[in-house]
């Protein structure tokens, strides 16, 4: 097990070197010119120098790269003339827009992003598993058509209207809920819960849906293993059977995919944030990529890759727990 | 073997009449697979169900259970056990029957587990389940009955979960679960099929042990007329869902009334059989020598262990003879079947094909040794691709080789006439045929080159007896008509012993003895063949 740890901990680092290296290249070797894009139009030659060498892009490729690595794990200066701006690592550089450190700006958003995604994901777990539990046991009657008509809508509902339906059935409608603002979790657990709710909602019921069928299928299949029938040729109770036994064979699919929306949700939620008004990393990576704000859209882009690589490592540990046989191969 | 005689005090303990389980088929039509079966299983006796697959007797056994329940079987007739109906009561009841009053035990020990929780949990439970008992007792119960089964020290491998247990081990674990609340039957479908001579031994003697200790009733059901007369007092004949014969296993396998019985039991090849007539040995067509093959083991970074799949093994291969080769699952035959086939490449060694060292021969020179080294394997069903027609397969190779189309197709036809399939079919796909069928089809591929050496691994292994009979029977027909070289890979010493010439036993990865057919089961000279061949069960 221990050996099982350490492999698995080290490929997570080799991923990760991996990709900063990836995102390195495609943002910064690829052709384009940062100092026109910092500096505006109107500016000159001289300045485009200056802020080139502030930038560090007038030295050769590997320097930068490894500058950029250097950012990351131990900090870095840039200097422009007399005055010199220290950067602490992880160091992801300076908005070209507005030059504050993209740390900071990812910094003050983060916590959003992940209150909205972490709820949503609960919500998508316990929505999807157990309509997809539902389903698999009355497969091919009536209530798994129900469950397969409402998924297949809800799949296809696009958020910006699934969302809408929801604000205006319960704010404008209902009036049970105000508008959401976003409100720390810190400052005031209750209204954080009470007013992220319609947009966790609006996410999980998109993501529910294919949660509740590939629960569905995976339940088919495991119920159908030699196993099963053992279980049940010695008298245990469909409730346990089904429970205990046969859920467990059906996790590892939908752990394996939680992982990847985790890391997909927390970066890519830009229309329920946006729909909803809150904060979070979708909103400003669309407003940095429309502006071409490269050191954010690729210090967002290292995050997303990060957490994807760690919520996957996560989910190898948790084969691990789930399925001791793993360890082996 | 010697027949057994149990105390049974005629009370019955489970009593079946006009049993009938239908399956629902296309339309109106339903297929029935068990027909109005009747039989009586006495308190400690053994009633042993016997037939080919199709046959209704694992229908039978689950219907035992009422495990048919839920599905879209219907069952019908009625199934006593003691004063209830198994078919009448409802499903709380009938789900505190089972384990408790009769339990199961199934052919597959590798998948009949759960392989996320540990042995001893699964058991304790069964136990709970049944009896109410708390954690620490039924624990302690799981440990008692491992141990009992034979399972060395139960205390620590009660904690194993079923992937760290070997297939007969999982066999024992699985029978221990059976015993943990003494029900008064144990049903077995199929309990030894999956597992080797040896191992199979043991089993069946742990089982006869467990019936004398606890006086319960054993339901055996198996393809196996040699598993059948020595395990059980009475025999039930099944065919096409109907009860042939039933009667005393002496005097049902001695003197069988029915006809089809009567095949059966002639299409079992024995060790004592008439072999193949002597012939002179020809010149070596192939030689290895000093063969090896070494797999490394998966994890474990730098000091990875080494598992030596064959080691050192050197052989002639004589032209125009069958070369069996046996030995029981991990012995290495299959990786030697492999290497000489060069579907595996060797780690030492070499391998002389013709005169030709195709040892280290690159992919471009063996297309031309190809056509002359052909491959038959197990599995009729997965060895074709499904989504290819049987016309197709059968004329790939012929178009790997250059062979146009039309040429290729209608050779593909006369040999599907040639393996007694009907050529007409050319077009349809390989899931519209029987096990026995694919088998014809695969031999039919591997034959579509004219080969002079054919490798047959295990080819008659997932067949019925009566099935096995005729692809053997073919086999040994076109071996004369196309000159052919056979090594017949097996585990099933009998079927090694009716085609072969020569006879190699592999043990552990290597070459134990290689004599003649006839010496080498008259006279045995390796402790491991004498082994092998006292685990042999024949009928009668």
């Amino acid at each position: 097990m221990t050996r099982y740890l350490l492999r698995r901990f080290a490929s997570t680092v080799v991923l990760l070197v991996v990709m900063v290296a990836f995102v390195y290249v495609i943002f910064y070797a690829l052709p384009s010119d940062p100092a026109v894009l910092v500096c505006g139009k109107g500016c000159g030659g001289g300045q485009l120098a200056a802020i080139d060498h502030k930038l560090g892009l007038d030295q050769p490729e590997y320097l930068q790269f490894w500058h950029f690595l250097e950012g990351i794990f131990v900090g870095r200066d840039y200097s422009s003339g007399p005055d010199v701006s220290h950067c602490a690592a992880p160091c992801l550089g300076f908005s070209f827009q507005n030059d504050q450190p993209v740390l900071s700006l990812i910094g003050q958003r983060l916590p959003v992003s992940l209150s909205l995604t972490f709820g949503a994901m609960v919500l998508w777990l316990l929505i999807g598993v157990s309509a997809g539990v539902l389903s698999a046991l009355r497969a091919g009657r009536f209530t798994d058509r129900v469950v397969t008509a409402v998924s297949v809508l809800a799949f296809g509902a696009p958020i910006f209207v699934s969302g809408l339906l929801l604000l205006m059935l319960f704010c404008g409608y209902l009036h049970w809920l105000d508008f959401p603002v976003y409100v720390p979790f810190t400052e005031d657990p209750a209204a954080w819960a009470k007013n992220l709710l319609l947009p966790w909602f609006t996410l999980a019921i998109a993501q529910s849906a294919i949660y509740a069928r590939l629960t569905r299928s995976g339940m088919l299949e495991t119920l159908s293993e030699d196993h099963i029938r053992t279980l049940r040729a010695y008298g245990l109770r469909e409730r346990r059977v089904v429970g205990r036994h046969a859920l467990r064979g059906t996790l590892t699919p939908v752990i394996t995919i939680t992982a990847y929306d985790f890391g997909y949700v927390l970066v890519g939620a830009m229309l329920t944030e946006t729909l909803f008004g809150l904060p979070g990393l979708g909103q400003l990576i669309v407003q940095s990529s429309n502006n071409v704000d490269i050191p954010v859209v690729a210090g967002l882009t290292l995050v997303a890759g990060a957490a994807i690589v760690v919520a996957n490592t996560a989910a190898d540990l948790l084969y691990a727990v789930i399925d001791r046989r793993v360890v082996l191969a | 073997m010697s027949e057994r005689v149990m105390s049974t005090d005629g009370r019955r303990v489970l009593s079946v009449r006009d049993l009938t389980v239908e399956f629902p088929g296309d339309g109106d039509t339903a297929l029935r697979a068990v027909d109005g079966v009747s039989f009586d299983l006495a308190a400690g006796g053994a009633l042993g169900i016997v037939g080919e697959s199709g046959s209704g007797k694992s229908t039978t056994a689950l219907a035992l259970l009422g495990l048919h329940r839920h599905s879209s079987a219907r069952v019908s007739g009625e199934i006593l056990l003691g004063e209830d109906d198994v078919n009448a009561l409802d499903d709380e009841s009938v789900r505190r029957l089972r384990g408790r009053r009769i339990a199961m035990i199934f052919q597959d020990p590798m998948s009949a587990l759960d392989p996320y929780y540990r042995i001893g949990d699964q058991i304790s439970e069964v136990y709970r389940t049944h009896t109410g008992a708390g954690r620490r007792a039924a624990w302690a119960k799981a440990v008692q009955v491992l141990d009992r089964v034979g399972i060395p020290d139960a205390a620590r491998r009660a904690r194993a979960r079923p992937h760290e247990f070997s297939g007969g081990m999982r066999q024992r674990a699985l029978i221990a679960m059976a015993l943990a609340c003494e029900p008064q039957i144990l049903v077995a479908d199929e309990p030894t099929s999956a597992l080797d001579v040896t191992v199979q031994a043991q089993i069946l003697d742990l089982i006869d042990e467990l019936r004398t200790e606890t006086g319960m009733a054993l339901l055996l059901v198996t393809h196996d007329l040699g598993v059948v007369s020595r395990s059980v007092e009475r025999v039930l004949v099944m065919r096409d869902g109907r009860a042939v014969e039933q009667g005393p296993v002496g005097e049902v396998l001695k003197a069988p009334a029915e006809p089809y019985t009567r095949a059966l039991l002639d299409a079992v090849p024995r060790l004592d059989g008439p072999g193949r007539e002597p012939r002179a040995p020809g010149e070596p067509l192939l030689t290895v020598t000093g063969l090896t093959r070494e797999f490394r083991q998966p994890g474990g970074g730098l000091r990875r262990e080494v598992l030596r799949a064959v080691g050192d093994v050197s052989l002639d291969v004589r032209r125009g003879e069958t070369l069996g080769v046996v030995g029981e699952s991990g012995s290495g035959k299959t990786t030697l079947a492999r290497m000489i086939v060069r579907l595996l490449e060797p780690t030492h060694g070499s391998i002389v094909f013709a005169g030709q060292d195709i040892t280290r021969l690159p992919e471009r020179g063996m297309r031309a040794v190809r056509r002359d080294l052909q491959m038959v394997f197990q599995d009729p069903v997965s060895s074709l691709n499904p989504r290819r027609t049987v016309g197709d397969s059968i004329a790939d190779p012929l178009r790997v080789q250059g062979t146009g189309d039309r040429e290729a197709l209608r050779t593909a036809r006369d040999l599907m006439e040639r393996v007694g399939l009907d050529a007409s079919r050319h077009d349809r796909y390989p899931h519209e045929f029987s096990g026995g069928q694919r088998q014809r089809m695969g031999i039919a591929r591997a034959l579509s080159l004219r080969p002079k050496l054919l490798v047959c691994d295990e080819p008659v292994s997932a067949l019925d007896v009566s099935t096995q009979a005729q692809i053997l029977e073919l086999l040994g027909d076109l071996q004369e008509e196309y000159d052919l070289t056979i090594v017949f890979v097996s585990h099933d010493l009998a079927v090694v012993r009716q085609v072969s010439d020569r006879v190699a036993v592999m043990h552990d990865g290597e070459l134990v003895e290689l004599a003649d057919a006839a010496d080498l089961y008259a006279s045995p000279r390796h402790e491991y063949t004498r082994t092998l061949l006292a685990a042999v069960l024949a009928p009668v």
